[in-house]
């Protein structure tokens, strides 16, 4: 479906498997000084490939404090908004994390930041689960070309692109290794990095 | 998928496109204090009833609202149906309103078929005479799927009126799609002509059928279908292919009961056995019906405007 397209054999390497830890190592750290030692936070990754980076930030935030991050996954399908264009997916996982988000600080996390229209969907599903207390938005990759008045508060890469160039993060918990590549030329209905 | 007509236009992935779908809804939603997805706003689902229903009707409303859909019933009763009009017109009205998808149970067999032909909105079959209901079937699979963990080789028993039936027609078509094996019981007189030429196993005789079920399905007696006399008495059906506490010591220790609705109690099925909160699964099956019957709209009608594709 949708993210099924492969990269091109000369796709460019923007992390590779050290610098994919690196990123998620850092973005942990991050977000341990930015929250207050990740008291009342809950990491809500959106799937694919939020979701399993969502489990690894916790699990590294785990290493390097001893601090327990419920993590859970939203997916995002049923409230975005260009169904209409794109047609009919299929719906993946959603998990609300042990404990619920009232009253907590949200981290969504995402694989690649691009239109800002995922995480625009994001933030209406979270309002029809619950009442967080505040809302924070971690990305591996930031793209650029936003359409809406989004920005992340963790990052892991910023790379400029070009509209039609196509950005792979590849997890080894989805596609058996890890790396972040970048297509040279666009593919037809590549809808990669959405 | 444009239309759901039969039970038939869906081959195995499809099927399971739509009970995974419904499965992914139905935990999304479950403990939530919101029950509402906006997906479909601002689409317009027409319930076109000139049967009466509760459960189906009252289960497509539910599913179309909750995906924020606009719902408009539509009953026989009441209408300019019951001035004369006919089915084409109603549906040319229907659909110089706005329609995107119209759900439609009839009491004549192909009513859906015609109305795909006139109107450029999705449609759904919610039963069209004795000839199919599909999303009871798909709902009966879910149902199965849930409480038993698989399909593919599960045993399932029909049993009753299967000569008036649309609801066994769409199971038997589902579960020889998805790999279950189907085992009718029914006295001669309720099994519709040709039925050997079906994907099943036929059976007069209930008791020696349901020892290997992992699922027994019950059909309602259907009274109102029946001009002629299909059985000697109520009480002689009922004894003979009845479920009630003895024959529902039969089954294997994990097997459930399953009824589409409305019972006759005491008739096909026994008080005690419609209400045994282990075996019974008749009150799930509704509460499923209402996921799956979302999954299908979603499907119809989440994607591409199908009037635009039609067009």
């Amino acid at each position: 479906m949708v993210r099924a397209v492969a990269p091109r054999a000369d796709a460019r390497i923007l992390l590779d498997a050290a610098g994919v830890a690196r990123a998620v190592d850092r973005i942990a750290h991050q977000i341990l000084e930015k929250t207050g030692g990740a008291r009342d936070t809950v990491l809500l990754g959106i799937p694919t490939r939020g979701a399993p980076l969502g489990r690894r930030l916790a699990a590294r935030i785990r290493a390097f404090s001893g601090v327990d991050v419920p993590t859970g996954s939203l997916d995002v399908t049923l409230y975005r908004d260009d169904l209409r264009m794109r047609g009919v997916r299929p719906l993946e996982e959603t998990a609300e994390p042990p404990g619920g988000v009232d009253a907590r600080l949200v981290v969504l996390v995402d694989d690649v930041l691009y239109s800002g229209r995922t995480v625009r969907a994001a933030l209406d599903a979270l309002r029809d689960l619950g009442r967080p207390r505040a809302v924070q938005l971690a990305v591996l990759v930031d793209r650029g070309h936003r359409e809406l008045p989004i920005r992340a508060d963790y990052v892991g890469k910023n790379t400029p692109t070009a509209h039609d160039e196509v950005v792979h993060v590849l997890l080894s918990e989805v596609d058996g290794r890890d790396a972040v590549l970048l297509d040279p030329v666009p593919a037809r209905d590549a809808e990669v990095a959405r | 998928m444009k239309h759901l007509l039969s039970a038939a236009d869906l081959d195995r992935a499809g099927a399971l496109a739509v009970l995974d779908t419904a499965e992914r809804m139905d935990r999304a939603l479950a403990n939530r204090e919101v029950k509402k997805l906006p997906t479909l706003r601002g689409r317009t689902v027409v319930n076109l009833f000139f049967e009466d229903s509760t459960r189906t009707r009252t289960s497509f409303e539910l599913a179309a609202k909750r995906l924020s859909a606009d719902v408009v019933n539509f009953s026989a009763k009441g209408s300019s149906v019951s001035k004369g009009e006919s089915l084409k017109d109603t549906a040319l009205t229907l659909e110089a309103m706005g329609a995107d998808a119209v759900v439609i149970r009839h009491s004549c067999s192909g009513a859906p078929h015609r109305l795909a032909h006139w109107v450029r909105g999705s449609v759904v079959n919610a039963g069209d005479g004795t000839h199919e209901h599909p999303t009871q079937a798909l709902l009966d699979a879910f149902t199965m799927r849930r409480r038993l963990g698989r399909l593919e080789g599960l045993r399932v028993t029909i049993v009753g009126d299967v000569l008036h039936s649309r609801v066994a027609r769409s199971n038997v078509l589902l579960l020889h799609t998805l790999g279950a094996e189907v085992t009718l019981v029914a006295p001669p007189t309720l099994l519709p002509v040709g039925v050997d030429s079906w994907p099943v196993a036929v059976s007069y005789e209930l008791d020696s059928a349901l020892s290997k079920a992992d699922a027994v399905m019950m059909l309602r007696v259907q009274r109102e279908r029946m001009g002629a006399s299909f059985f000697p008495s109520a009480r002689e059906y009922s004894r003979r292919y009845g479920l009630d506490r003895a024959r529902l010591g039969l089954l294997p220790e994990h097997a459930i009961v399953m009824h589409p609705g409305p019972m006759n109690r005491g008739m096909e099925i026994a008080a005690e056995v419609a209400d045994d909160p282990r075996r019974s699964t008749i009150v799930e099956q509704v509460t499923n019906g209402v996921s799956v019957r979302m999954a299908v709209l979603y499907l119809l009608l989440g994607g591409v405007d199908p009037r635009e594709v039609a067009a």
